[in-house]
């Protein structure tokens, strides 16, 4: 154990987590703040109401350029990139030959180039991908001098126009390269919570100034990886790793929204003839939100059964929304049950409980659309 | 009337021949914020150190074992409503059930209050 902490990779605000007395746990080969003194629930509820600040520096940042980058990076993902205004950020997926999903990310023109944030667990992954099928003219630069804070929540705009005022103009998925506190960043105002709020990448040499500003600011708590999950959840976002994977398609996960309407007429993007075809023909299953109806929280891989006792499915994400004040869960059915208002079971500790299919998101999303 | 100790952090607090058990102050605080507590039925016979009940957090669930054999006689309804209760009062109001012992004796085997702290302490 003592050998694995060890070789744990540390964030920029590795020190500062630990001062604040974060619980540390592995993630995804990093030491990661899971929950601070607050405590999850507290955190959570924090966010809704006020602006919680979180490390997500474990993730990867990635800068494409080369005059094909857009050409070359649609081939991999199902979203119109070309249609992407310099300083609008779009989410996607890295698609694979079969149609199933490698990983999720965020896709920004930034102007003369593409960046990119992808997910932690499988960014060494992505990378290989990428440098294999992007072609020639396309360079690929890992971006690992910078650290990556989400300052999310309805007061997050307000807190952060006080060290840089041009944020407040920033829609929903736009980004800009903006001085906060005298430190280049990229910011987005983006998220994985629910609510309005910026993602910032910071140097490394900055991040740790940076997030002491923001926590001195009233408003703000710091906020780790238990609410973040917890958040999400609430906001019907999905986990790469649980709700979307290598075994699911962009259509199983109801993310048709994800694929434009002109590479839907064009294709070109791997899977493009499985997903194509789901597209017109649907699919046999596809992710919905799950509302246990007792207390009893679902967690991931319970069984889901129809009336009959039949298995039609199983929860990918389960537990308690802090917010919502009861067992929240999302997972995949086959497509006849997939229908909100459709009763189902969930079979948790050997006993059938009943649940009912709902649309998501179970909290409203809160998006700063102008 | 003495209260013992698991190594799996239930206390244990016998008295008139009827055992009140919960989780310690320790076992709370590692969990964070309770959200659910699933308790066995009366008249559940319990083994030691198997299943008695789940308690689940935000983030997970996780099995309270019986700390001795015995049969349950009664259990903590007010958590069904305030799960909130074992992390606010642990050991006393937040207790989980109540059990009769098939043999006292087996106390013995568990940490007294002095011995426990130590055990916590070096974790």
């Amino acid at each position: 154990m003592a050998d694995q902490e060890s070789e744990l990779l540390k964030t920029a605000l590795y020190d500062l987590h630990v001062e604040l007395g974060a619980k540390m746990v592995p993630f995804a080969g990093y030491a990661m703040p899971v929950q601070y003194p607050l405590g999850v629930k507290g955190e959570h509820l924090h966010t809704r109401a006020k602006a919680g600040l979180f490390d997500v520096s474990h993730m990867g940042q990635v800068r494409l350029t080369g005059e094909n980058r857009v050409a070359e990076l649609e081939k991999l993902v199902p979203g119109d990139i070309a249609i992407l205004k310099p300083g609008r950020t779009r989410y996607s997926a890295f698609t694979q030959d079969d149609g199933t999903i490698l990983d999720d990310l965020m896709i920004t023109n930034a102007g003369d180039s593409l960046f990119l944030v992808i997910n932690a667990a499988c960014k060494d992954d992505d990378i290989v991908h990428m440098r294999a099928n992007l072609g020639d003219g396309v360079s690929l630069e890992e971006i690992d001098d910078r650290a990556l804070l989400a300052l999310q929540g309805p007061d997050a705009a307000k807190v952060l126009a006080r060290f840089a005022p041009s944020v407040a103009d920033l829609k929903f998925m736009s980004f800009a390269e903006i001085d906060i506190a005298g430190s280049p960043c990229f910011v987005t105002r983006s998220g994985y919570t629910g609510e309005d709020g910026f993602e910032i990448s910071v140097p490394n040499a900055d991040a740790e100034a940076l997030a002491r500003k923001l926590l001195a600011e009233d408003e703000v708590e710091a906020i780790g990886l238990g609410a973040r999950d917890s958040l999400r959840l609430e906001a019907g976002l999905c986990l790469y790793g649980n709700d979307i994977d290598t075994t699911t398609t962009p259509v199983e996960g109801d993310l048709n929204w994800i694929i434009n309407k002109r590479r839907r007429a064009e294709g070109g993007f791997k899977g493009a003839d499985v997903i194509l075809d789901q597209l017109e023909h649907g699919a046999d299953r596809k992710r919905v939100g799950i509302k246990p109806e007792g207390k009893a929280p679902a967690r991931e891989h319970t069984q889901i059964l129809n009336a009959d006792g039949e298995e039609i499915g199983e929860i990918t994400s389960g537990g308690f929304g802090p917010t919502v004040d009861g067992p929240i869960a999302m997972g995949y059915v086959a497509i006849e049950f997939a229908e909100p208002g459709t009763k189902v079971d969930l079979m948790v500790r050997g006993k059938a409980r009943p649940a009912e299919v709902v649309e998501l998101p179970f909290a409203p999303h809160r998006y700063f659309r102008g | 009337m003495t209260k013992k100790f698991s190594q799996e952090h239930e206390w244990i607090e016998l008295e008139d021949g009827v055992a009140t058990v919960g989780i310690t102050d320790y076992a709370q605080q590692s969990l964070g914020d309770i959200v659910y507590v699933e308790l066995p039925e009366v008249g559940k016979k319990l083994t030691k150190d198997g299943d008695a009940a789940v308690v689940e957090s935000v983030k997970a669930a996780s099995d309270v074992y019986a700390p001795l054999d015995g049969e349950i006689v009664e259990v903590n309804e007010e958590l069904d409503d305030n799960p909130a209760l074992v992390n606010e009062a642990p050991e006393s109001d937040g207790w989980f059930f109540r059990m009769t012992l098939t043999d006292e004796s087996q106390l013995d085997e568990l940490m007294d209050e002095a011995a426990y702290k130590d055990f916590v302490e070096g974790l």
